[in-house]
């Protein structure tokens, strides 16, 4: 009865996770506005405010941000059976479809037609980009913290014009939030 | 050989990609253009829009494309095993100290300071895919510059910054817009 119960849980997760992964096109945000309509609304497997905090986990940890809240949800809902369960469902979709998809890229991309439809997109994928960047950035702005702004134009004059490998600057910027957040906390314990 | 490269490469990818969304973006290409030029910027450029107009993570879909070009399917499952395993991990690991004592604030702050960088990683790495697009082959040169791809460029980005329509819409009208621009500038050459 125990394992019945248990193979239902894991279908139902492997399922959930698979539906969902393949129906959000358009990053970690999306999917896991999805997760919380699924596991939180409908199932009511995870509490709201549970979801909340593995949201922000899932954010601040490194790789992608729907993969992370699979692993969260799968371990919360089934131990280290469901975080399988739910990892896989979550990157199997945009495995199957990008196996499809470079097959046919070569002979796509040879086509003069579609090597010129590709190329108009290219422009529309930079102004999605810089887009996204230009709504970031202002987020950053509205802070009002000097030391971010100067983390920020750092970060892009290292990369852009003196190409440095982009692990290094993650790694710095990592390394001074940790002095900022020890020297904050003594600080704090002076006064 | 290939395979531990593919491996090292997407691990590398995902354990160092934080933030989510476009943030793996940077790192990939350094990886894979040009640290092993496994792809050109222009393939790289196709992918981000492959990656924008298909559903899941942009690490687990260009792990599947590298890994396929590179070393087939073998290739790409193993591609996609490195840029997952530091999440398997990490955030199993998160998941357990969460759970045992509720803290997420301590990560967060370290978050404060790394989201600035990741801005400009993403600008950065937008900036040469625009490069792309502004210079034909993408060499900078003031007689090198395709007047399709700025126009296109400067007409998306206003209509986004104005009226937020769907990105995955207005990458498809751009795609048709330069198709028949291109074909119409050729028939007008002959």
């Amino acid at each position: 009865m125990e394992t019945k119960s248990k193979t239902k849980t894991l279908m139902k997760l492997f399922l959930s996770t698979l539906y969902i992964s393949f129906f959000t096109f358009g990053g970690g945000f999306v999917i896991i506005t999805f997760m919380k309509k699924k596991f939180v609304d409908e199932l009511n497997w995870i509490s709201e405010d549970e979801m909340l905090d593995l949201t922000a986990l899932a954010q601040s940890s490194p790789g992608a941000i729907a993969v992370n809240a699979a692993v969260l949800v799968g371990w919360r809902v089934a131990g280290f059976a469901g975080m399988l369960t739910a990892v896989i469902g979550t990157i199997l979709p945009p495995m199957l479809i990008l196996t499809i998809i470079s097959f046919f890229y070569s002979a796509f991309v040879s086509n003069i037609y579609a090597a010129l439809l590709l190329k108009g997109m290219q422009a529309g994928v930079a102004a999605v980009i810089l887009d996204v960047v230009c709504d970031l950035g202002s987020n950053i702005m509205k802070m009002h913290r000097f030391y971010y702004i100067i983390i920020m134009l750092a970060a892009f004059i290292a990369v852009f014009f003196f190409e440095i490998n982009v692990i290094y600057i993650i790694l710095a910027a990592a390394l001074f939030g940790i002095v900022l957040e020890i020297l904050q906390h003594t600080r704090r314990k002076q006064i | 050989m290939i395979y531990l490269q593919l491996f090292f490469s997407f691990l590398q990818v995902g354990l160092f990609s934080i933030g989510g969304g476009y943030a793996a973006m940077p790192l990939i290409k350094s990886e894979v253009v040009s640290g092993h030029g496994w792809l050109s910027m222009s393939e790289f450029t196709d992918l981000i829009t492959i990656a924008e107009m298909t559903p899941g993570p942009i690490a687990v879909n260009s792990a599947t494309f590298v890994g396929i070009r590179i070393a087939g399917i073998p290739g790409a499952v193993i591609a996609t095993m490195g840029c997952i395993l530091p999440s398997l991990l990490l955030v199993s690991l998160l998941a357990f100290i969460y759970y045992r004592y509720k803290k997420v604030s301590v990560l967060q702050s370290i978050l404060g300071s790394l989201r600035p960088a990741v801005v400009a990683l993403i600008a950065a790495a937008g900036l040469s895919i625009l490069q792309l697009v502004v210079f034909n082959d993408g060499i900078v040169n003031i007689s090198n510059l395709d007047w399709i791809g700025i126009t296109i460029f400067i007409v998306a980005f206003i209509t986004l910054r104005k009226k937020k329509w769907n990105p995955i819409f207005i990458m498809i009208l751009c795609g048709i817009t330069g198709l028949v621009l291109n074909l119409f500038m050729k028939l007008l050459q002959q």
